[in-house]
């Protein structure tokens, strides 16, 4: 459905996007990550035709943008990231003329503009001028208009930038609806939004695709993907750090590091050997209370795809380590509280 | 979809959006105003004691140098200011339409305010008995000028998001294509330049063409020159607004 081949931009000697592959098929939503200025607008601006690709081609189902324009735009509904609009129009104004440039016209163009209404719940500021709208219904007027002819390839820049949490919740079912059967490219800074709504993902970095898969498969790359996080009881006369070397010690266990030893608690984090396959919580349990640790707590962490998004898209070093820091220290917090339930329960 | 249903939805929306905002009649009001003046006290319209619009029309180059950019500045400045562009540009029309489709839209606004100085028609009629011939050749030709001055406002519009700027370049560009033709500066010029090279470059002028059109001669040739100010003035604005996306 759209199929993106070595495409580069160039702005004078600036490269934007840099030889940039991946193809998108029907039935699928492809979300498109990256920092701001990384080079997803530009890539979209090329697939939908704006801007011309310095090289490199883009197929838009079958159509190349460059050669065949107009058939290829023809079949794709775009969003652009400022959600521009008339603002002299009204809303039903700005979607008839959408409508009309898309070749509807009669009774078509009646039902394709009362349908982008219903998807949108535009219903209610039809007559308005767009103007005087807030910001959440200009954006979902150019939102319809994007959906007015029913295209097959739907590209929304930031398509929930701008709208208050219940919107975004209902812009997000109705990508997750439509791309049962249409080809979409979204982009976000959200990452929750990559978890609820794509197939798949793409991390673009600095005009390079540094990440493509799926959401799971992206979370699973992440540092801490996997790493078995043991709470236990303080005992008298434990030490932590011949606990931790021990942990360190079993089968299947990389490293392990100390995140909290206080009077209380001991929180350690065991990180696996990525060479090994199998679980790790299961033998780490049966050998924490086979040692008699006093063994509260044990769980898996999942991987975060903030965590993947900030190892690809950050290359300083300090900053890195000042985002795990701020990690574990989420972490500790979190265990103090479920600390703090337990006391009040108990 | 046709060619032309895409020209005719682009023309729709921008003279929909002329008559949407009041300045389209505080335009016309001027335009009619200025007319009037223009005609009945510097052109000596009962003065001369002729039943003719020579002293309507010779105002027109004048007239339209300032109303003309006016009008035309928000073409493209307007849809850059609002980013529309990246809309309008990624719908499934060629450039030439939307850029033809404005132009028209503008032209016919232009029209309108032309048309509704009937009354100065009626006027000489009643006074007098003109060649009205000769009338309609004047307000064809007068059309023909103003779809000129629009071409190349709507390439200076292309040129700048701020509609000012563009108004201000249309303007001076105006101004040159009238005064490489106007007698007081092609005397000026007589006197170190020679008589070919000023005939040569006063053929640019819209001034060498009207010239005939107040008299009450269309010729083919002055009909040609619009017309291929015209064509050249569209042509660059879709090179300048290609050259923007690149």
């Amino acid at each position: 459905m759209i199929e993106v081949n070595n495409l580069s931009k160039w702005f004078g000697p600036k490269q934007a996007v840099n030889q940039v592959s991946f193809a998108v098929q029907q039935g699928e939503v492809l979300g498109f990550l990256g920092p701001n200025g990384a080079g997803k607008s530009t890539t979209m601006r090329m697939i939908t035709g704006f801007l011309p690709p310095s090289s490199g081609s883009v197929k838009v189902c079958g159509f190349d943008i460059v050669t065949h324009p107009i058939p290829a735009k023809a079949k794709i509904g775009y969003l652009p990231e400022a959600a521009p609009s008339y603002a002299d129009m009204t809303v039903l104004a700005f979607l008839n003329f959408s409508a009309e440039l898309r070749g509807l016209s009669g009774t078509a163009k009646k039902n394709a503009v009362r349908h982008a209404v219903e998807l949108t719940f535009l219903d209610s500021v039809l007559g308005q001028d767009i103007e005087t709208l807030s910001k959440g219904y200009k954006h979902r007027t150019c939102l319809a208009q994007s959906l007015i002819h029913d295209p097959e390839v739907l590209i929304l820049d930031e398509p929930t930038d701008g709208l208050d949490p219940n919107q975004k919740h209902e812009v997000r079912q109705l990508i997750k609806r439509m791309g049962e059967t249409k080809t979409i490219i979204f982009s976000t800074h959200i990452l929750e939004e990559v978890e609820a709504v794509c197939d798949r993902a793409i991390i673009i970095d600095r005009g390079n695709i540094v990440a493509n898969g799926t959401p799971a498969e992206l979370k699973a790359s992440a540092e801490l993907a996997g790493s078995v996080l043991i709470s236990l009881r303080k005992q008298d006369g434990a030490d932590a750090n011949a606990i931790a070397q021990k942990l360190a010690a079993r089968p299947g266990v990389l490293r392990s590091e100390i995140i909290l030893a206080d009077g209380a608690r001991l929180v350690l984090r065991a990180l696996p050997d990525r060479k090994l396959q199998g679980s790790l919580s299961g033998p780490l349990a049966e050998w924490a209370v086979g040692e008699h640790l006093g063994l509260e707590d044990i769980r898996v962490e999942e991987g975060r795809l903030d965590d993947v998004f900030r190892a690809l898209t950050v290359t300083d070093a300090a900053s890195q380590q000042a985002k795990k820091q701020a990690h574990d220290d989420a972490l500790i917090q979190q265990a103090n509280q479920s600390q703090a339930t337990q006391g009040a329960r108990a | 979809m046709s060619a032309w249903s895409g020209v005719k939805t682009i023309a729709k929306r921008e003279l929909a959006a002329y008559f949407d905002a009041p300045i389209a009649y505080v335009f016309i009001v001027i335009f009619l105003l200025l007319a009037g003046f223009f005609t009945f006290t510097f052109g000596a319209f009962f003065e001369r004691g002729e039943a003719s619009l020579v002293s309507f029309f010779s105002w027109h180059p004048w007239l339209y140098l300032f109303l003309v950019p006016a009008v035309g500045m928000r073409l493209w400045a307007e849809e850059r200011r609002l980013g529309t562009m990246e809309l309008l540009m990624t719908m499934p029309i060629a450039p030439w339409q939307a850029i033809v489709g404005k132009f028209l839209a503008s032209w016919i606004f232009i029209g309108i305010a032309l048309l509704l100085t009937f009354p100065v028609v009626i006027t000489v009629n009643w006074l007098g008995n003109p060649d009205n011939g000769v009338i309609i050749a004047g307000y064809i030709g007068s059309l023909f000028m103003a779809g000129a001055y629009l071409a190349i406002a709507s390439m200076t519009s292309a040129l700048s998001r701020n509609q000012v700027v563009s108004f201000v370049l249309a303007v001076m560009i105006c101004l040159a294509l009238i005064m490489v033709g106007f007698n007081p500066v092609t005397s000026l010029m007589a006197r170190w330049a020679s008589p070919n090279f000023i005939e040569a470059i006063a053929a640019f002028s819209v001034m060498t063409h009207f010239d005939g059109v107040v008299k009450g001669v269309l010729e083919f040739k002055d009909v040609v020159y619009f017309a291929s100010v015209i064509g050249f003035g569209l042509f660059t604005t879709g090179v300048i607004i290609r050259s923007q996306r690149a």
